[in-house]
């Protein structure tokens, strides 16, 4: 059993790539049922983002699960061959996907590290995967888990403290001028983007008076619905200048709007009360000699670029704690997936008792001809009974023990003492057990169990199945 | 036995003042941690310094310029405690610890013995109190001033580095200053009542117009203007830092003259 990825991001593919595999909200559901048609696809979750589209899976082959997803994935869209897709994927399988997921929901991988919205859509596609019962208890498992992790990595190091956005850059530096911003005015001059989504931003942190002023009246009055704000007349706005704590400037004009005189004034009326001065304009629409007023703090592009540069140094050092951070984790749900084993231990060891009582029950019975049906029956069931209280303490604590972090060592303990030695041979049933754990039980279309339980080398496990039978009948 | 305590409260406060003065330009935030930990302990230490040499001696406290530098310092690091608390600003103690302990160096490197009063001057150690409690105030809006034109410098000149990230919002500062100042005045104008009133009672004048008393007053005439014009025409800002920075250099030329003449005499 394996936990796979395949997929494709910002680093590997070209946007043209990406929006072609990329499945909205709407068709995750379909998409994930389409998947889990595949051969040997036992668990699936489906992360699609912009910058991202990327399949999970629980495989019992390696091989064979990376064809079915890498099919899954050349299928998604008509005009996306498998030979033009295949050069922008990448797949990593077990402790290295596991590692991947959990980057990921770290926003360890993202294009701008550290932004918050990964998880939110990592989220929205687990929701999708549950509802569709597409994923199952490994996958359910895992991807709680990275959900955690990144909301660890967030508490944990300052990696999404910092301003990486131009516009959010003006609010982080309006908090080292403004401790609250709850009762402090912006004025917004002139309707530029940036300077649109830096008030955004202003208000989200609790800013609530906006006044605004554009050259022509009725975007001024649209704006101000927006932000529930006050419009104001253009040649107005440099005496209500006073007004405002911060000034927000993002017109067309080719010259300064606000010069040193206007600046002085509204510091004067202020009495002093600092004033902070955003200029996203180019070219300038407030005179660089502002500057040099005093209490009057003047930021223009270049200044906010710089310091969002610093930011992405910084967030670039913070990356490197999570990183260990991630790896830890890794490591404690490494031990988890190996406990999992237990099942088809338990089973095998059954069996071994089992095989070892009929065997030694036919010998002595082939000898014992004389004796009646019932004394057969009776030593049958001494037999039976030898072994059942042998075996009973051992499943006792297996059991007990699979779920702790000691769990790896017990299951190779057990192996060794009674030499369950994986010949490849014998498989038998291992999923049933647990199917009844279960979160989200996939109730998929049946598939073909040959291709599915193909045993691989590399497993440890004595014991496996296809999970089909045990999942498809839930 | 208050000199150990004492010993052991500058050795803390000492090793507090390494960790803080780290902490300003280190990004570490557990620096920060370790120094507010040994200066929680520092602090102790120092209130056991100051019991026990109110219980060895039996005498009135604060009669001493030993006693009245130390209790200084004391008053000092517990208004930081506070405001820590309540505002988790550590950076404010990378300022004022190093303050409390230079104070609290010299007390111990004054002579610690009480000088005998007469009865009438019994009443000095309510002077003192007061007028170091005031100053303690001026001392905290000193800071306030400093740190305000450092975050103000860094923000003018956009040096956005380790001590910016820091620094407290500008009108914090600015904040913590006015206030200080409002809490610190009156009770340096009641202090300097209380003097002035013994002094009546004792040398039959309230004023002697001796020059630290002359400072003191200056000083007192000084911060008055300075909260009068923070108040009505807006001296905040940098200038108000400026005028606390100023203000709490005359307040410490009072101090010393006050030492330098003797013990006992008062402001």
């Amino acid at each position: 059993m394996h936990v796979i990825v395949v997929g494709l991001s910002h680093k590997t593919a070209p946007i043209e790539v990406r929006e072609k595999l990329a499945v909205p909200a709407s068709r995750l559901g379909e998409a994930l049922h389409r998947l889990c048609v595949y051969p040997g696809i036992k668990e699936g979750f489906l992360l699609s983002t912009c910058n991202r589209v990327e399949v999970y899976a629980v495989v019992d082959n390696m091989d064979a699960g990376y064809v079915g997803v890498q099919n899954f994935l050349a299928d998604t869209h008509l005009a996306l061959s498998a030979d033009e897709l295949t050069p922008h994927l990448y797949r990593h399988i077990d402790d290295r996907a596991i590692a991947h997921l959990f980057r990921v929901a770290a926003s360890l991988d993202s294009m701008v590290v550290g932004e918050p919205q990964i998880l939110g859509q990592m989220k929205e596609a687990f929701e999708a995967a549950l509802t569709h019962k597409a994923s199952g208890m490994i996958l359910n498992k895992l991807v709680k888990k990275a959900i955690s992790v990144a909301k660890r990595v967030r508490t944990e190091t300052k990696i999404a403290e910092s301003a990486v956005s131009v516009s959010y850059a003006a609010v982080e530096l309006a908090k080292k001028i403004f401790s609250n911003l709850k009762e402090k005015t912006v004025l917004l001059v002139g309707a530029g983007e940036m300077a649109k989504l830096a008030a955004q931003h202003l208000v989200n942190h609790g800013i609530r008076r906006v006044m605004i002023t554009t050259r022509d009246t009725t975007s001024a009055v649209e704006l101000a619905k927006r932000f529930n704000g006050l419009p104001i007349p253009f040649d107005e706005f440099r005496h209500e200048m006073a007004e405002a704590d911060i000034v927000l400037c993002s017109t067309g004009a080719s010259h300064y709007l606000i010069r040193t005189e206007d600046v002085q004034r509204a510091v004067r009326l202020r009495m002093n009360r600092p004033i902070f001065l955003i200029d996203i304009s180019v070219p300038r629409n407030i005179d660089p000699a502002v500057r040099d007023i005093d209490n009057a703090f003047l930021f223009d592009i270049d200044d906010l670029e710089t310091r969002v540069e610093q930011n992405r140094e910084d967030r670039r050092c913070e990356a490197v704690k999570a990183e260990h951070l991630v790896d830890a984790e890794v490591g404690i749900i490494q031990q988890w997936m190996k406990s999992l084993e237990v099942r088809p231990l338990i089973v095998a060891l059954r069996k071994r008792a089992e095989e070892i009582k009929q065997t030694e029950l036919e010998k002595t019975l082939t000898r014992l001809k004389h004796l009646s049906p019932e004394d057969q029956e009776a030593i049958a069931g001494l037999a039976s009974a030898v072994v059942n209280k042998l075996l009973h303490g051992s499943l006792v604590t297996l059991k007990a023990e699979a779920d702790s972090a000691a769990g790896a060592l017990y299951l190779e303990a057990a192996r060794r003492f009674f030499n369950l030695v994986d010949d490849g041979a014998g498989h038998t049933p291992s999923m049933e057990s647990q199917s009844a754990t279960n979160e989200s039980p996939a109730s998929i279309p049946v598939r073909d169990p040959v291709t599915a339980s193909q045993p691989s080398a590399a497993e440890l496990h004595p014991v496996q199945r296809s999970s089909k039978a045990g999942r498809s009948s839930v | 036995m208050s000199v150990i305590f004492l010993m052991t409260t500058i050795v803390l406060y000492f090793i507090g003042t390494g960790f803080f003065l780290a902490y300003l330009v280190r990004r570490s935030e557990a620096l920060s941690r370790v120094s507010l930990i040994i200066t929680g302990i520092g602090f102790l230490s120092h209130s056991m310094a100051v019991v026990a040499r109110m219980m060895a001696d039996n005498h009135v406290l604060l009669t001493s310029s030993h006693d009245a530098i130390s209790f200084f310092s004391w008053a000092l690091v517990l208004v930081f405690l506070i405001v820590e608390l309540r505002h988790r600003i550590h950076i404010l103690g990378s300022f004022i610890l190093p303050l409390a302990l230079i104070s609290l160096v010299s007390a111990a490197a004054l002579p610690t013995e009480v000088p005998t009063l007469e009865p009438v001057l019994k009443t000095v150690w309510l002077h003192v109190t007061l007028s170091i409690l005031g100053t303690v105030g001026f001392a905290v809006a000193f800071v306030a001033g400093i740190m305000y034109l450092i975050q103000d410098r860094l923000l003018k000149s956009k040096r956005f580095n380790v001590l910016y990230a820091k620094l407290p919002p500008l009108d914090f500062l600015d904040n913590l200053n006015q206030q200080s100042i409002v809490l610190g005045f009156p009770l340096l104008t009641l202090g300097i009542i209380v003097g002035a009133v013994s002094a009546e009672f004792a040398k039959g004048s309230f004023v002697s117009w001796n020059p630290e008393q002359t400072w003191a007053l200056v000083t007192w005439v000084f911060y008055c203007a300075v909260l009068v014009g923070r108040l009505t025409v807006g001296w905040r800002a940098k200038r108000a830092a400026y005028l606390t920075i100023i203000g709490f250099a005359g307040v410490i030329l009072t101090f010393i003259g006050v030492v330098v003449k003797g013990h006992g005499s008062g402001a």
